[in-house]
This record gives C-alpha cells, sequence and structure tokens, in this order.
C-alpha cells in the first residue's frame, strides 16, 4: 500500500446518549479506490462528517498527507483537499450548469461581485477535466440524475481534491449509469486521486474497490484487500449474522392453480406470455429492464390492458380493467419504487399500517377506533418485526427495508390469494432482504401464491420455487433454480452465451 | 444564447404577448389606449405595486413569502407623517423617505431576526408581524386620515410631464416617484445577477443545505431580504401619499395579495428558485391594466376583478403546469437498450 492520504484512528463520538462511532479506524493510500460498508445505522455517515470536518469527533486522531488533526472544520477539510460528495449531489436545480460548477469556487475565493466571463471559463475547465459534454447555459433541474452527479464530481475536482468522497453514489442510477460513474472514478484514479465509495451495495463493491472498510454498530468489523472478499463473509461483516444458502422448497403446491395466464400479449411490451401459479409457489420472473417484466406485472394487477389473451383466477375467466378490481379479486402488488409509490413518506408508521383496512377499524358513524388501530398497527409491528422506535414516527425515518414491510403489511392486511412483488430489495440492506426473503417463503408456506420479480440473481435463486425468464417480451425458458446458476440465468435473460 | 427552446419553457414571452393583445384589443375597440394620457395614467398606477412587488418577488425567489410589506409600509409612512407634522419640518422630502425606510428597515429585521435566526416559517410570522403593525397603526398611534407635511405634499406636485389627450381634452401628470421605480429596478437588477448575495438569493431558494454547504451565509442573505422588503416599503409608503397628498393609513392594506399574485403571474416559482425581474413587472403591468383600462371598452369596475383573478387563475395554472410536465418528463423511467 502507497503511503496513507487519510488515516484516522479511534474516533468516537455520541450524540445525546446514542454512541453513533466507538473507536473506528480507517486509512486510505494516495491513488486508492476504498470502499466503506456498513448498514444504515452502522456509523459510515457521520464517520465521513468527522472527515470532512462537519461533526468534531468525542476523541480520536485524524492524519491527513502526514499532518495530524484532533478535529477540522468544513473549509480546513476542503483546503487539505478533501471533498464530499452527498447523495443529493448538493447541486442547486434552479441555476444553470455553469453557476452551479463557479458558485463554490468564488464563494471559496471571497469574491463579493459575480463575473460572468470568469464563472464560464471556471466552469469549462472544470468538465474538460473529465471530458463531460454539457451545455453550460442549461438550467441543472432539467439534466438527469447522472448528469448532476457530474457535475458534483466535475466541482470537487475544481477545488483541488485529492480524497473525494462518495456518499451512495449508486443509489440514483441505471446500471448503465452505474458503468459510466465507475468509468469515471477509474479516470480520476489515474489522475493519483483517492477516493472513498461509501456503499451497501455488494456487487459494487466487488466491482470498483481495491481495498474495503466495514463498519457495524459504530465499530470496526473488518478491513482488507477486497480480492480476498467474498459474498458470505461480506453478509457476515455487515450483519453479524450467518447466513445459509437457502432454496424455497414448497412443501407441496396446493392443488390447482389459482392464476394460469393464456397467451397475454401486450404490443410493444411482451407477447403470447402464459403461466399457471399455485397456492404455495414462489414464482420468479426475471429479466433485464425493458424486458417486459414490469409491464407484465401491472397487467396482473389491471393498470395496463393487454390487447389479447387471457387471465384466470381459481379457474374462472376474469378481465382486471383497474386495480380496484385486482385488488377484489385477492391481487396485491408491491410496486418497485415504493418511496412513491407505496408509501406516505410523511406519515407515521402506525397510520401508513392500517391506511387499507381503516373500514374494518372504523366505527358505523365512521369515527376511527383509535385503540383498535394502534393495537392493529402493534400486531404488524410484531409479526413482520418491523424495527421501529415508536409506530408514531413518520415512515421516512425508517431504513429501506422496514419500509418495505410497512408496504407488505398493509397488502397482507387485506385478504390476498396473490401476491406481486416488484424489485422487493432494491435498495435494501442485506439483513432486511433476508429478512424479507425468509418473510416471503414464510408467506408461500402458509398458502399464499407469490410472484417475484427481480433482476438480482441470487434472490431470485434464493426464493422463488420455479423461475421464467424473460427477454425481449417473451419467456425464453424456465428453470428449476436448485439446478441452475447464476451465470445461467444471466446468459439467458442478456441472450449473449 | 437562449434557444429557442429554452425561450418557450419561460413565462416571460407568454405574459407580453398577453399584455400586447389586451392593448391591441383595447386600442381597437376604443381608440384610447395608446394616447398620451392614458400611458402615463397606467404608470401611475404601477409606481407603488412595482416597487413592491420587487422586493416581494426576490423573498418568494428565496423559497420563502412575505405579506407584511404593505402593513410596514403603512406604520412607517404614517408615523413618519405625524413625526414631520408635530414637528413641523418642511425642509427637503428626502428626509421623510429616510425616516420611513429607517423604520420600514427596523420591521424587516424583525422578520429577518425570526425567519434567519430563529428559523421560523416565513408565512407564519409574516402573518403574524403583519398583524402587529397594522395593530400598532390602529391602536398604539390611533390612526385615521391624516394631511401631510408641506414637503411630501410639495413632492407630490413634482411631475416630469403633462399628457394632453387632445380628442377629450384630458390631462395626466407623470410623477416624478416613477424614477424612485426606475432607480430601484436598476438597483435590483444589478444586486440580483452581479452580485454574489443576488446569486446567493437564487442558490438559497434552489436548495437551501446546497447554499451552506457551498459556503453562503444564508442566515444573512435572509436577513439582508427581510430588510431589503422593509426599506423598500416604507420608501413606498411615502411615495403613496405623496402621490395622494394625504395619508390614509388604509390605503394600502390589502394590496399584498394582488401583488403577490401578480409576482407570481409574472412567472415567480411559488416554490423558490426562479424569478425575474422582466416577469415580475410586467405581470404588475398586465393586473394594472386589467384594473384600469377595461373602463375604455365599457367593461364596469367589478367585472374588472373577475377579469383579474380570472388571469390569475389561467396564468398561475399554466406555470405550475409547465413545471410539471417537465418534472414528468425527467423522471420516466428509462428504457434500456438491450
Amino acid at each position: 500500500m502507497t503511503a496513507p492520504i487519510l488515516k484516522v484512528e479511534g474516533i468516537t463520538k455520541s450524540f445525546g446518549g446514542v454512541q453513533a462511532l466507538r473507536g473506528v479506524s480507517l486509512e486510505i493510500g494516495s491513488g486508492e479506490i476504498h470502499c466503506l460498508a456498513g448498514e444504515n445505522g452502522s456509523g459510515k455517515s457521520t464517520l465521513i462528517k468527522v472527515i470532512s470536518g462537519v461533526y468534531e469527533p468525542d476523541a480520536g486522531r485524524i492524519e491527513i498527507n502526514g499532518q495530524h488533526f484532533s478535529h477540522l472544520n468544513p473549509k480546513e477539510a476542503i483546503g487539505l483537499g478533501i471533498q464530499v460528495i452527498y447523495q443529493d449531489f448538493s447541486v442547486f436545480p434552479n441555476l444553470t450548469v455553469m453557476e452551479n460548477l463557479a458558485l463554490n469556487m468564488e464563494l471559496m475565493d471571497n469574491r463579493k461581485l459575480m463575473n460572468y466571463r470568469r464563472a464560464r471559463a471556471i466552469a469549462f475547465n472544470a468538465i474538460s477535466q473529465i471530458g463531460f459534454d454539457v451545455d453550460l447555459d442549461e438550467r441543472v433541474e432539467n439534466l438527469t440524475v447522472a448528469d448532476r452527479q457530474l457535475i458534483a464530481i466535475c466541482r470537487a475536482l475544481l477545488q483541488e481534491a485529492k480524497l473525494i468522497i462518495m456518499d451512495e453514489p449508486t443509489s440514483a442510477l441505471t446500471k448503465k449509469e452505474v458503468k459510466a460513474l465507475f468509468a469515471v472514478i477509474k479516470r480520476l484514479q489515474a489522475r493519483g486521486l483517492s477516493i472513498l465509495f461509501v456503499s451497501h451495495k455488494l456487487d459494487e463493491v466487488f466491482e470498483i474497490s481495491e481495498r474495503y472498510t466495514i463498519l457495524r454498530s459504530g465499530e470496526n468489523v473488518a478491513s482488507g484487500n477486497t480480492e480476498e472478499l467474498d459474498r458470505k463473509t461480506f453478509a457476515f461483516h455487515m450483519t453479524g449474522r450467518e447466513f445459509a444458502d437457502e432454496y424455497y422448497k414448497p412443501a407441496g403446491v396446493k392443488g390447482k392453480p389459482v392464476l394460469s395466464v393464456r397467451g397475454l400479449t401486450l404490443r410493444g411490451a411482451y407477447s403470447d406470455i402464459s403461466f399457471d401459479l399455485a397456492p404455495g409457489e414462489i414464482l420468479g420472473i426475471t429479466g433485464l429492464l425493458g424486458s417486459g417484466r414490469t409491464e407484465l406485472a401491472e397487467t396482473l394487477f389491471g393498470i395496463l390492458q393487454p390487447d389479447s389473451g387471457g387471465i384466470e383466477i381459481d379457474g374462472r375467466a376474469v378481465k382486471i380493467r383497474s386495480v380496484k378490481s385486482a385488488i377484489r379479486r385477492g391481487i396485491g402488488y408491491l410496486p418497485s419504487d415504493r418511496l412513491t409509490e407505496g408509501l406516505f413518506q410523511p406519515q407515521a408508521v402506525d397510520r401508513n399500517l392500517v391506511i387499507t383496512t381503516l373500514d374494518r377499524l372504523s366505527s358505523r358513524l365512521g369515527f376511527l377506533r383509535r385503540k383498535a388501530i394502534a393495537e392493529t398497527a402493534m400486531q404488524w409491528i410484531d409479526r413482520l418485526s418491523i424495527a421501529v422506535r415508536s409506530p408514531t414516527l413518520p415512515v421516512r425515518t425508517l431504513s429501506g427495508g422496514n419500509q418495505q414491510k410497512v408496504v407488505l403489511a398493509r397488502w397482507l392486511a387485506n385478504d390476498l390469494s396473490i401476491l406481486i412483488l416488484n424489485g422487493p430489495t432494491v435498495g435494501v440492506d442485506i439483513g432486511s432482504k433476508y429478512d424479507i426473503h425468509a418473510l416471503m417463503r414464510k408467506l408461500a408456506a402458509d398458502g399464499l401464491a407469490i410472484i417475484i420479480i427481480s433482476d438480482d440473481l441470487p434472490e431470485v435463486l434464493a426464493c422463488a420455487s420455479r423461475i421464467l425468464v424473460m427477454r425481449d417480451g417473451v419467456f425464453v425458458r424456465e428453470l428449476d433454480p436448485s439446478a441452475t446458476t447464476e451465470s445461467k440465468l444471466s446468459e439467458l435473460s442478456t441472450g449473449i452465451a | 444564447m437562449i434557444s429557442m427552446g429554452r425561450m418557450t419553457k419561460r413565462s416571460e414571452p407568454y405574459i407580453l404577448a398577453a399584455i400586447v393583445v389586451l392593448s391591441l384589443l383595447i386600442q381597437a375597440r376604443s381608440g384610447q389606449f395608446f394616447s398620451g394620457n392614458n400611458l402615463v395614467d397606467l404608470a401611475r398606477s404601477l409606481i407603488v405595486p412595482a416597487l413592491f412587488s420587487i422586493g416581494c418577488m426576490m423573498v418568494i425567489v428565496s423559497g420563502g413569502i412575505d405579506v407584511s410589506f404593505t402593513a410596514i409600509a403603512s406604520l412607517a409612512m404614517y408615523v413618519t407623517d405625524r413625526l414631520l407634522l408635530a414637528s413641523q419640518y418642511s425642509g427637503n422630502v428626502i428626509l421623510a423617505y429616510a425616516i420611513s425606510a429607517g423604520l420600514g428597515l427596523l420591521m424587516g429585521a424583525l422578520n429577518g431576526f425570526l425567519i434567519g435566526f430563529l428559523r421560523l416559517p416565513t408565512f407564519v410570522v409574516t402573518l403574524g408581524t403583519s398583524s402587529l403593525f397594522t395593530g400598532l397603526m390602529f391602536g398604539a398611534f390611533s390612526a385615521s386620515a391624516s394631511d401631510v407635511p408641506p414637503s411630501i405634499a410639495r413632492h407630490g406636485k413634482e411631475i416630469l410631464f403633462t399628457a394632453t389627450n387632445p380628442k377629450l381634452g384630458l390631462t395626466s401628470n407623470m410623477p416624478s416617484q416613477i424614477l424612485i421605480l426606475i432607480a430601484v429596478l436598476l438597483f435590483a437588477f444589478f444586486l440580483l445577477r452581479y452580485t454574489m448575495l443576488g446569486r446567493g438569493i437564487y442558490a438559497v431558494g434552489g436548495d437551501e443545505t446546497a447554499a451552506e454547504r457551498a459556503g453562503f451565509n444564508v442566515r444573512g442573505i435572509k436577513m439582508f431580504l427581510y430588510c431589503f422588503v422593509g426599506v423598500l416599503a416604507g420608501i413606498t409608503g411615502i411615495a403613496r401619499i405623496s402621490m395622494m397628498s394625504y395619508a390614509d393609513p388604509s390605503t394600502m392594506l390589502g394590496m399584498e395579495m394582488t401583488v403577490i399574485a401578480a409576482v407570481v403571474l409574472g412567472g415567480t416559482r411559488v416554490t423558490g428558485g426562479v424569478g425575474t425581474l422582466v416577469g415580475t413587472i410586467s405581470g404588475v403591468a398586465l393586473m394594472t391594466i386589467l384594473s384600469n383600462s377595461l373602463i375604455l371598452i365599457g367593461i364596469p369596475t367589478y367585472w374588472s376583478r373577475v377579469f383579474t383573478g380570472a388571469v390569475i387563475i389561467v396564468g398561475t395554472g399554466v406555470t405550475a403546469h409547465q413545471i410539471r410536465s417537465t418534472r414528468r418528463r425527467h423522471t420516466q423511467p428509462q428504457k434500456a437498450t438491450v
């Protein structure tokens, strides 16, 4: 390892009575891509804020480029070449690309007047550093998320960054954009910059980083070379739990299919889709984005109408013309974007939990029965082990996994016979992911028929009792998860051998 | 360079087009719109709302809202008026402007302190202080319509030129207060476009956290804004009573809603971050034409209020719709190219 650009030792920090960091250490070599991993609440964000000078640590030492500090302020940190790219990128959506790039510089130089010619020169210099082609006069709100991120990166480069800290940089990007970002990161590395890549996504850690540090409950649990890390140890370090590889074997599919789909076609999305689904089964449907998987799910839930083909529920031909009719027929759907489609983010957890069953929880005159509501909410929190300090906290304070459980609970409260989950663990940390998987298996064992749509291949392998691979709108193969592999699945869904 | 595509997304062209169409329509029906005296009358009615709208726009751009500026203007001008009357001052009107602006500054600073430092919500704060200032005026100062001191009266008679309408034999005087409006507009233009403070106002309205991280003094910016609105309100108060030649404490109260509507009509985004002086003044102009000139084509005054209301709903509706459709375009999931 090269000489460290950053070395922190024994950092502790507490807020009120809560110990966020308990003697954490981290060392990053110059020109190194280092991954900082950990579940929500592990102390990752607190550590970043200590390094960037936002928080003053209670104890510990910070060493940057050989200089020692007990704490920093944000301006000092920037002066030492430390730049943080926050999850929200900290850009001004209403201002132009040029101003977004130049304003921070001008403020650092204590300018009082705005000189547009100078600003344009600064901005041009910034984008040419990574060869980013963008209209400097466009408002940032009209750019894609990936472009906004590049703007944040260019801005960091302007201030002579030596270490760029990226806080969960891929959470809002598509696969293609992630690839482009990784190319940019490699380019920065080639110029001698160090990158601290904060993530809880295993694949990314493996793909991009050379060394890693894993935090759990505010303590170091592991660090080393990424090459020597494998999936299982990573999951263990992140959660402190052992996860056995699991397959779902239905204890005997119960009777006749509850759902039969015959020759279903929606032009431009999918064609000639046929399958049966019996109670107790978990049917995995996998395929790339754009393979028609989401449109198929939305058709079954009555959001889209098929051009031809038929759907049978319990052996009777039905037309699902609306979401309401889908719900009446016992179909539940967990959309892939739970943040915008599933939850009332600012509202309390208990209110979110009971929203679908308010009819049952109100008196004959239409008044809410508060006690019944509180009891019902507590039952669901217990049953799905939702980690929340109080049911009256807003849903947005929960982690992704727990939010997903709240959405699930709402569906389960209605008498469901078919549950469709679309990407149920996207953006969810490992521990919650396993919990959700276990919950799915349990629900299926209790007689629910489940369809899980996911491009997370290990997830499909671990949960489904049968896998259908979708490509360009058609089912290309049906597979038995215990007799197939990830690479086989990936070949089939991309069509590349 | 601004491309055509970008032009159609802005609201200024639409509102300017609306003004042109409306003026041509009134001109065609009455032949009076483009007469010298009508234009001077319009300019005269525009001065006070336009002065208010400049500060109001800046506050909305920063992501806030201020409903207290008319109350500040009323109290500041009323106290100034009584002070000067009591001291039998008969010197230059500059002193009247200075006192009123100073009182406005104090009241604006109270807003700025509550909003910038105690981080209270702007609407609630200014609604509260608005009530406080009007209450003080009518309670503590038992305000009622009063004469103006000689300095202000003289100032009110200063006219730049007189426009006559030979056909109808009507004359209208262009008041010197229009110069104040022009000066404030130039000042605001320079401030908003060429100073870091001005860009900071836009930055705060775009994303307050990002502004803080970038190193803007967010508290200071807010303090400045509400102080600026206060000073501007104090000046506007004196301009108003000098043009009316008597100090009516309730003459400006209630104008705030029309001014806010004009600002929003002029393309200022209610959620902050976007707004221009050209748009704002156009919004005020359109509202002034609606309330002043419809009478030229025989539409009674109360009907002009109906038109004003309709224009506000349609105008702000169009802006809101534009924003929503741009958003939707950018949140649509991208189809993967496999």
